[in-house]
């Protein structure tokens, strides 16, 4: 019996407080495997390289296309989806750890309410709610549509946060995403009725002037959304937020 | 309002490393540079220097305010940053950990070169030809100054193409590469100025 395997390295935690540590499986390949499908085989057959029998490796995931953004976790030191992480295309031994910039929840499942109240920061919504019927917003050219359809995949995975170097228990950054979410919502014509609240809240702590320009996000986003560029345009438009502010003008 | 205060002495810190700190580095570095045609004429331009009116009022509103803001403020930014370069190794993420280390070097040579020369005025030596000699001979020193030299044009240079990120004036990916290569020639350019009035002096 010649079985091809694959072997996983997990940094595992059994709980928020505990510490975490390492444990080894091997799993046996099938073409095709991705990350996830691997963490299945595990929680199948729950036992370890030693051939100790433990508990099932802990994860999230939900829609396993690459569009929740729930099964982020740092593969072979860099942070992305598990379920786009194809087995064939990872240096073995494969090495899975939680995210470290999130509070461990257990194993992989990490707590990324951060990101929650950042959105909740920066108002990343478009407020319609009225007494009465406010009728059709104004329209969106189709040219503008589709520019914000490509910030508007943001998934809040939390890979950009993982690759800042500035979002750490240091600092209170909101994040990359967070800044490209109120260009997306400032772009909207709706949205744009908000836009000084949103770009107020940048302004605050912890907001856009905790980017350092690594320009990580942009390499690291799944998504290819243009971070760095959303963040040097509400860069623009803070400063001009600012002389408003400060120096006065009609609140057009 | 702590809050806007925290975005304010951001943008403040990234404006004074510009003006006045960068356009004084490049004031300094061309001074230096008159040290290439002579001890007489680097004398003759020190002094006028030394002898400008109300002097004092120059130095710390240009100088030392700025750069103790820019100084201490920068420290603290430098130790929030928790650098990845090993997992990230992009060009940018270097950029970042190296606009951080050559911050902190540039603070210390500083520190230094300003207790060396400006401060020991004040106990009545005369910032000439003679005295930078005698500093520069000795290799040590010289070591020292070369590093401290390169990590200031570093900072400086590289602090201009965050500065325009930072204030929004380059925004596509383009421009902020365009810019890279401009920030690359002033580097280079303030390199071989800085590098050609340390030895002038030996």
């Amino acid at each position: 019996m010649s079985e091809k395997m694959v072997t996983l390295i997990i940094t595992r935690q059994d709980s928020p407080e505990s510490s975490p540590y390492q444990e080894e499986f091997k799993v046996p390949y099938r073409p095709g495997m991705n990350v996830i499908s691997a963490l299945m085989e595990i929680r199948r057959n729950p036992v370890n390289a030693k051939g100790e029998k433990t508990t099932p490796v802990q994860w999230e995931m939900s829609c396993l296309e690459e569009v929740c953004g729930a099964c982020s976790m740092v593969i072979n030191g860099k942070a992305m989806q598990s379920c786009t992480a194809l087995v064939d295309k990872l240096e073995q031994p494969i090495r899975l750890e939680p995210m470290s910039t999130f509070p461990v929840v257990r194993d992989l499942i990490v707590d990324r309410s951060r990101m929650f109240d950042a959105m909740k920061r920066i108002k990343a919504w478009i407020p319609i709610d009225g007494t009465y019927d406010l009728g059709p917003g104004p329209r969106m050219p189709e040219r503008q549509r589709q520019w914000a359809y490509e910030l508007s995949k943001c998934m809040t995975c939390g890979v950009c946060l993982e690759a800042c170097p500035n979002v750490n228990d240091r600092s209170d950054f909101i994040g990359p995403f967070a800044i490209s979410l109120v260009r997306l919502y400032n772009t909207h014509p709706t949205g744009a009725m908000h836009k000084e609240e949103r770009l107020q809240a940048l302004m605050g702590e912890g907001g856009i002037e905790d980017c350092g320009n690594s320009q990580n996000c942009v390499q690291a986003c799944p998504k290819g959304i243009p971070l760095t560029t959303s963040i040097a345009s509400m860069n623009r438009a803070t400063t001009i937020q600012m002389f408003k502010d400060f120096f006065g003008s009609d609140k057009l | 309002m702590t809050a806007t205060r925290d975005f304010a002495s951001r943008r403040l810190h990234s404006l004074l490393g510009v003006i006045p700190l960068g356009v004084f580095l490049f004031q300094h570095l061309t001074v230096n540079y008159l040290a290439t045609r002579g001890p007489d004429v680097f004398n003759k331009a020190a002094n006028f220097i030394s002898n400008l009116p109300y002097l004092y009022v120059l130095e710390w509103l240009i100088i030392y305010i700025p750069l103790l803001f820019h100084g201490i403020y920068g420290v603290y930014i430098a130790f929030q940053a928790k650098n990845n370069v090993t997992r990230y190794g992009f060009f940018r993420n270097v950029m970042f950990m190296l606009q951080r280390v050559s911050g902190i070097i540039a603070l210390i040579f500083l520190a230094w070169h300003i207790w060396q020369t400006r401060v020991q005025v004040m106990f009545g030596q005369t910032v000439n030809y003679d005295m930078m000699h005698n500093i520069l001979s000795n290799p040590g020193w010289m070591t020292f100054y070369i590093i401290g030299v390169i990590a200031v044009i570093f900072h400086f240079s590289n602090g201009l193409w965050s500065f325009c990120v930072s204030f929004g004036i380059t925004v596509t990916p383009r421009s902020q590469q365009a810019l890279t290569y401009v920030t690359l020639i002033v580097f280079l350019a303030l390199t071989y100025i800085g590098m050609r009035a340390l030895f002038a002096f030996v």
